[in-house]
């Protein structure tokens, strides 16, 4: 690893300035258990680490009327531990559950891991399905955007020069709305997706009708997508096997993996889609 | 807020005791533990955080030192394989993997045994598949596992007698 130099701001305007200060220069660390792995390798040689985790009050995990809110440096183990979250967004708190090691879900944070932006990143399938929205805070002022917007390409994020993700807005889900995230992992659930699907939904539970309903993929393309041509297919219909069937096959079409990928060819990919997609379908709309 | 350029001294608090060690910003935890303070039980496997044979504890948690910058944890207490002898007694978990046999080359013990300690502290009576999925970050070539298991329940079965005792 390079040698940097390393601060330890204790407030989000404190690491803004140095951040807008150094630039591309400057990484932002948190849990570090991605940033340190590419700085080992040499993929990353940031000149200056602006480490935030001491920065206090950046943890919570809050509820109120207006739905949740997690603060940029809640770590996937209290997303996991926590039975509020456990109770009211289980979707959150069983992504966390099945994301590394114990030792890395004690560190890492959910701002790191969508901040990180890799495409296998699994905390951003089930926000994106949950309509969450990122807050960012910069000195010129702070921002809301929807997390579907949020990614811009592999390793890239709406962030701009001398901003932060301060906190994941999630608003409350409505009555009868089920959500899970489903991973196929090749050895175990706690390893990255080959590919991952997330199904949220609501449902009018006595005529069978799927009011409203979300689907978003992970690790099929530069960024994690919506599925909205395969969302149009179920919202406001009768739901079916053979419609559940045809949902999932136009899931599969709008993945676009690419070629060369490490875990799987792009037709396992659009394959597994498929497979998967049913599967989070028939759990969630049963 | 200053920036640290270079090496400077911090305080480390290891299995009870304080040291004042020289750091760079880029030594992990891993490294100051081994190379400054001779503490190699702890070793260094894959380095970037798979492998769990760095595992140590960290205010009470599981972390891995190899992805752990040794001055960030300033002033946190942080616990070795070697700290977890108490008056020259072997830690019951200690004591079950030898009574199992449950390690063969015994490169990933330390890191086995942290994570089973940090897991048996928030889960002192685990069924068989909790402990599974609890070392699932923790990578052993030799036993085949089944014997880390037995170990890690024997142990559960002793800390809760000796509570009780």
């Amino acid at each position: 690893m390079r040698d940097f130099v390393y601060f330890e701001p204790k407030t989000i305007s404190e690491a803004a300035s140095l951040l807008a200060r150094y630039k591309d220069e400057a990484k932002v660390i948190a849990g570090g258990t991605d940033l340190l792995v590419d700085m080992k390798h040499d993929r990353l040689q940031p000149k200056y680490l602006i480490n935030i985790k001491a920065i206090p009050g950046l943890d919570y995990i809050n509820f109120d009327s207006e739905g949740l809110r997690i603060g940029a440096l809640a770590t996937i183990r209290a997303l996991e531990k926590s039975a509020e979250l456990q109770q009211k967004y289980p979707i959150i708190s069983q992504t966390a559950h099945h994301f590394g090691s114990i030792a890395i879900r004690n560190v890492a944070t959910i701002g790191g891991n969508l901040c990180h932006a890799v495409p296998s990143a699994d905390t951003a399938p089930g926000l994106i399905g949950l309509s969450a929205s990122a807050r960012i805070m910069g000195n010129d002022g702070d921002r809301v955007v929807p997390l579907d917007y949020f990614f811009t390409g592999s390793g890239k994020t709406v962030l701009k020069t001398g901003e932060l993700l301060v906190e994941i807005q999630v608003p409350p889900m409505p009555a009868n709305t089920r959500g899970v995230y489903l991973k196929y992992a090749i050895r175990s659930k706690s390893d990255l997706p080959v590919v991952g699907v997330a199904v949220v939904a609501t449902m009018e539970p006595k005529q069978g009708l799927c009011r409203d309903i979300k689907i978003a993929l992970g690790n099929v393309a530069p960024t994690p997508i919506r599925a909205c041509f395969a969302e149009e297919v179920i919202r406001g219909q009768q739901v079916t096997p053979a419609l559940i069937e045809k949902c999932a096959q136009a899931a599969a079409d709008e993945a676009h993996p690419r070629p060369g990928s490490i875990r799987a060819s792009p037709e396992y990919k659009k394959a597994m889609v498929k497979v998967f997609t049913r599967k989070a379908l028939e759990e969630v709309l049963a | 807020m200053r920036p640290v350029k270079d090496k400077q001294f911090i305080h480390l608090t290891v299995n009870g005791e304080t040291y004042d060690v020289p750091v760079k910003p880029k030594d992990t935890l891993l490294d100051i533990l081994r190379d400054k303070l001779g503490l190699t039980g702890t070793k260094e496997g894959c380095d970037t955080g798979k492998c769990g044979a760095c595992t140590v504890l960290v205010d009470g948690q599981a972390v891995r030192s190899c992805l752990t910058l040794a001055i960030s944890v300033r002033g946190r207490i942080i616990t070795t394989i070697e700290g977890l002898v108490e008056d020259k007694e072997l830690h019951p978990l200690q004591q079950a993997f030898i009574e199992h046999g449950a390690l063969q080359c015994g490169y990933c013990t330390p890191g086995m045994i942290m994570t089973a300690r940090a897991f048996l502290d928030e889960n002192p009576t685990p069924t068989e598949e909790e402990i599974k999925e609890a070392i699932s970050g923790n990578i052993c070539r030799c036993t085949g596992y089944s014997s880390i298991v037995e170990a890690i329940q024997a142990a559960a079965k002793q800390i809760a007698n000796e509570a009780h005792s």
